[in-house]
């Protein structure tokens, strides 16, 4: 007996237009935006370009966990603490330029490692319930995140430096110059194209980010990882070890998230001690729902879309909002409510769709499970 | 032939203190397809467990005896021991990945690899697949199979057949194959499938790959082994070659004599001639259960019993009548036909379905028991519902709800925290004995129970036949019941079809012999005794 089987039909129009909803209907409203908002052309450029540089890395370290059946990793903002941990340190010994920066790199890592690893394990045991119990470890860790450099800087640890620390002596500023390393990466080589300044080397590592991803899943563990994100029931048959696979995507994901951050800072210039950490888990991940990504699906091109289109919003829709309503405040509120509101269509969605799925799968083991119970009478 | 591929000494497996193997012993040789043929709960899916390293063998206290693969002994502790050992396994739930294409399927955890620069520094989990080769490879193992389908289409769609096959050129893949284990491969295929399949198998044996074969289908198995193991109550009853065995002693062995008590005092019951049900030229399009231009009546107040092997199409007359699968013929109930594919008809005509998918079907199981009880009755029948003043609107009342419920559970002896209690967190035999509630609730004049005790532990199957055999005796209702246990159709029925082919292969008193419904079952002659 000979089988065919024939892919049915090719890709139409249709399909791709509801495939890509989501990105198509922010693209047009980020177009309606740049128009409403009357703001220079070049002016946007220039904003969205470095928004991009500060950004891009740290959207795509959500990835790796997205295709290991992670679902969105709210825990990237530990990541995101261990790269602040080495950027305060290199603050500290006022280390300049990019030698500070590659020396907070080499400090966040092991750092965001071992959180990595013990999300890991965290998630390891909470299966099914991962994006909520990432969401908490985050805003547990920040407590005792907040404990080190709040009250253990100056006491437990001895620390004495008056640019990033309390007048006190107890805990840092709320605030830290980053003096020594702010634009080390992006002035490494910044190219003028259409008056518009491009941090070329920033962009490189992106690239470098973007192409590694796309190699890791020509790879056995990248194989892994897809396989364990499908099914860990198959996976673990065939000899997989699950949670191994699970732990290390989120190692790489909460390393990935640490450089990201120490990326995005080395941009903005300054720390918000207590607060960058905070935002980037929500801002990151509303940025790669708009480009098209799923609790279950996500790429390196939903994430670079995606941020550029989130960012473009965030650029245009304060006066847009002035424009529109005499009030940039009104734009303002109007893209925080895209942006958590984006994760929870995004939430519910995978929610309903797991539900039917597990619906079905029973329905269908249960008519399997009734095949076979009959058959021997 | 004569070399031992696989040998099985003296195994015996307890869950707790309930023994499910007890000294079990089986060999094969290369090139040899061994069917095991068993009732449900015979110890087959266990004895694969065991044979296969699955981990629930281990957490439940490991077994006793041995296991010789190849001559070695084996004490697989996982899987994938039994893998390396050559041992394959067709998963009766597929073990494949939907967004997978095939060759990544097929190679899973096995892929060709390529060191490359990083890998060398990194490790091998960081080495390139090598996709030629993947392809190459499942290319080959599909044309073992002689399956034509492209190794890089994704699985997503592909229909359940091919699966199957792609399960099959997975294992033959491993490159030292020596045992290929399948339980129930056939359950999911059409029959044109199911027979390439069973050709297939053929030619690997003849290539020297040994097969395990466990099928309740015993045509198949009389078509393609060349031994046949019996088990019953975790006990094998007897190996024989398959030139030596009659499909009507391998059916009788496989059901047995575990008799309960035989139905007394039933002619009483049965007013006359009266037919409440008439099922006339009665076909059902239900996938694995067809069935084919079925006549039968049933008489008011009798408990009528359809038994069979599955596929046989039991199943498929009791969804056929609810209107639950496409069917055609003519069905009157108490003079009145009735619209068939229509299941509000059926229900409103007196038909009530205790579904043998209790917990798909039957229940909603995060709902309380009350209200589990009472959503047909609201539905359906316009029970437990008040008018709210001159409104055109009804709303639930709560009081009635909750008092029929109380009378339910004291009634059929539900144990229960309370009617609010939810029904996942209820036992098996609860739960059912709440499904049975439902049904009462709907005032049924046939009451059509399919499997009711399937998935209950012992104790509770005799209180929900009790149940059942209760409401049949005082409250009159006339039962249709489907049951896969000739034992329990027995013990309940006045009369028992038995399904063969689609088709009524006979009308036996339950106190025929067993050699006369192994000989129904297994196709032999028409002994129509209505």
């Amino acid at each position: 007996m000979r089988k065919r089987f024939q892919l049915k039909g090719g890709f139409s129009a249709a399909d791709l237009l509801r495939q890509n909803a989501v990105p198509i209907l922010f693209l047009f409203m980020c177009i309606l935006g740049v128009i409403v908002s009357g703001q220079n052309i070049r002016y946007i450029a220039q904003e969205l370009v470095s928004r991009l540089a500060r950004n891009w890395f740290l959207v795509l370290s959500l990835i790796i966990p997205v295709t290991a059946g992670l679902g969105l990793n709210f825990a990237i903002v530990l990541g995101a603490m261990a790269g602040q941990v080495g950027l305060i340190v290199a603050t500290h010994y006022k280390i300049p330029g990019l030698l500070g920066l590659s020396v907070a790199v080499v400090l966040s890592v092991p750092i965001a490692v071992l959180l990595g690893i013990s999300v890991g394990h965290v998630l390891n045991l909470a299966r099914g319930r991962e994006m909520i119990t990432s969401m908490m470890l985050g805003f547990f860790a920040n407590g005792l995140y907040l404990l080190v450099f709040l009250f253990m800087v100056g006491t437990v640890i001895p620390v004495d430096n008056p640019e990033i620390m309390l007048d006190s002596g107890v805990g840092l500023r709320g605030t830290i110059e980053l003096k020594y390393c702010k634009y080390a990466l992006d002035n490494l080589l910044k190219v003028r194209l259409f008056g518009v300044n491009i941090p070329v080397a920033t962009f490189g590592v992106v690239i470098a980010l973007c192409l590694g991803i796309r190699w890791l899943y020509k790879t056995k563990l990248g194989q892994e990882l897809r396989a364990v994100g499908q099914d860990m029931a198959v996976a673990s048959v065939a000899g997989i070890n699950v949670d191994r696979t699970r732990i290390t995507a989120m190692v790489m994901s909460t390393v990935l998230a640490s450089i990201g951050q120490i990326i995005f800072l080395q941009n903005m210039g300054v720390i918000n001690t207590f607060n960058s950490h905070e935002q980037i888990g929500t801002v990151a991940i509303a940025s790669i729902l708009v480009g098209g990504a799923s609790v279950t699906s996500a790429t390196v091109g939903h994430g670079l879309a995606g941020t550029l289109l989130f960012q473009l919003l965030f650029i245009v829709s304060p006066s847009a909002g002035q424009r529109l309503m005499g009030n940039a405040q009104v734009g303002e509120f109007f893209r925080v409510f895209i942006g958590y509101g984006i994760i929870a269509v995004a939430l519910l969605i995978h929610s309903w769709e797991r539900k039917v799925s597990l619906e079905s799968a029973s329905r269908q083991s249960a008519l399997k499970g009734q095949a076979k119970a009959t058959g021997n009478m | 032939m004569g070399e031992r591929v696989l040998e099985i000494r003296n195994v015996s497996k307890c869950y707790g203190d309930n023994p499910v193997l007890s000294q079990v012993s089986l060999s094969l040789n290369r090139g040899e397809i061994h069917a095991l043929v068993g009732e449900n709960g015979a110890g087959k899916s266990t004895l694969m467990n065991i044979l296969f390293g699955m981990p629930v063998i281990h957490e439940t206290g490991g077994f006793t005896g041995e296991i010789w693969v190849n001559g070695n002994k084996a004490e697989f502790k996982s899987p994938r021991e039994a893998m390396e050992a050559g041992i394959g396994m067709v998963h009766q739930e597929f073990m494949l990945l939907p967004g997978f294409s095939v060759a990544e399927n097929v190679k899973l955890n096995r892929e060709p690899t390529r060191p490359n620069l990083i890998s060398k520094a990194a490790g091998p989990k960081l080495e390139s697949l090598d996709s030629g080769k993947m392809g190459l490879d499942t290319r080959q193992a599909l044309d073992r199979i002689e399956m034509d389908v492209d190794e890089w289409l994704p699985l997503v769609g592909m229909p359940v057949g091919h699966r199957q096959f792609i399960e099959i050129a997975r294992e033959i893949d491993k490159t030292d194959l020596s045992l290929l284990v399948l339980d129930e491969p056939t359950a999911v295929l059409t029959e044109t499938e199911a027979s390439s399949l069973l050709a297939i198998l053929k030619k690997l044996a003849e290539s020297g790959v040994s097969a395990l074969f466990i099928s309740h289908r015993l045509d198949e198995v009389f078509e393609i082994a060349d031994t046949i193991t019996v088990l019953r109550d975790g006990e094998v009853v007897c190996t024989v070659p398959k030139k030596e065995a009659r499909v009507e002693t391998i059916a009788e062995m496989m059901v047995g004599r575990k008799l309960g008590s035989l139905r007394t005092g039933g002619s009483g019951r049965i007013h006359g001639n009266e037919h409440v049900l008439e099922v006339k030229n009665l076909s059902v399009d239900m996938p694995g259960e067809h069935v084919d231009n079925v006549s039968f009546s049933v008489r008011r107040g009798e408990i009528f019993g359809i038994g069979g092997l599955a596929g046989h199409g039991k199943l498929g007359i009791a969804n056929g009548l609810m209107g639950l699968h496409r069917s055609s013929g003519t069905v009157v109930c108490d003079g009145e036909e009735i619209p068939l594919n229509d299941p509000k008809a059926a229900l409103e005509a007196g038909l009530v379905l205790l579904s043998e998918d209790r917990r798909g079907v039957g229940l909603l199981l995060d709902e309380s028991i009350e209200n589990n009880i009472a959503m047909p009755g609201i539905v359906g029948r316009n029970r437990f519902v008040k008018r709210l003043g001159p409104l055109p609107i009804s709303i639930e009342d709560r009081k009635s709800i909750r008092q029929h419920a109380c009378e339910m559970i004291s009634l059929l002896d539900i144990k229960c925290t309370g009617p609010g209690q939810a029904v996942r967190r209820l036992s098996g035999g609860n739960q059912q004995k709440v499904c049975v509630a439902k049904a009462i609730t709907m005032e049924p004049k046939v009451l059509l129970v399919s499997e009711p005790t399937r998935g209950i532990d012992v104790g509770a199957k005799e209180r929900v036949l009790n149940v059942i055999r209760k409401l049949n005796e005082e409250e009159g209702i006339t039962v249709v019941m489907t049951s896969s246990e000739l034992a329990e159709l027995r013990s309940m029925c006045d009369r028992i079809a038995i399904m063969y082919n689609g088709k009524i292969q006979g009308i036996l008193s339950p106190d025929a012999s067993d050699a006369e419904f192994g000989f129904c079952m297994a196709g032999g002659g028409g002994m129509a005794s209505d």
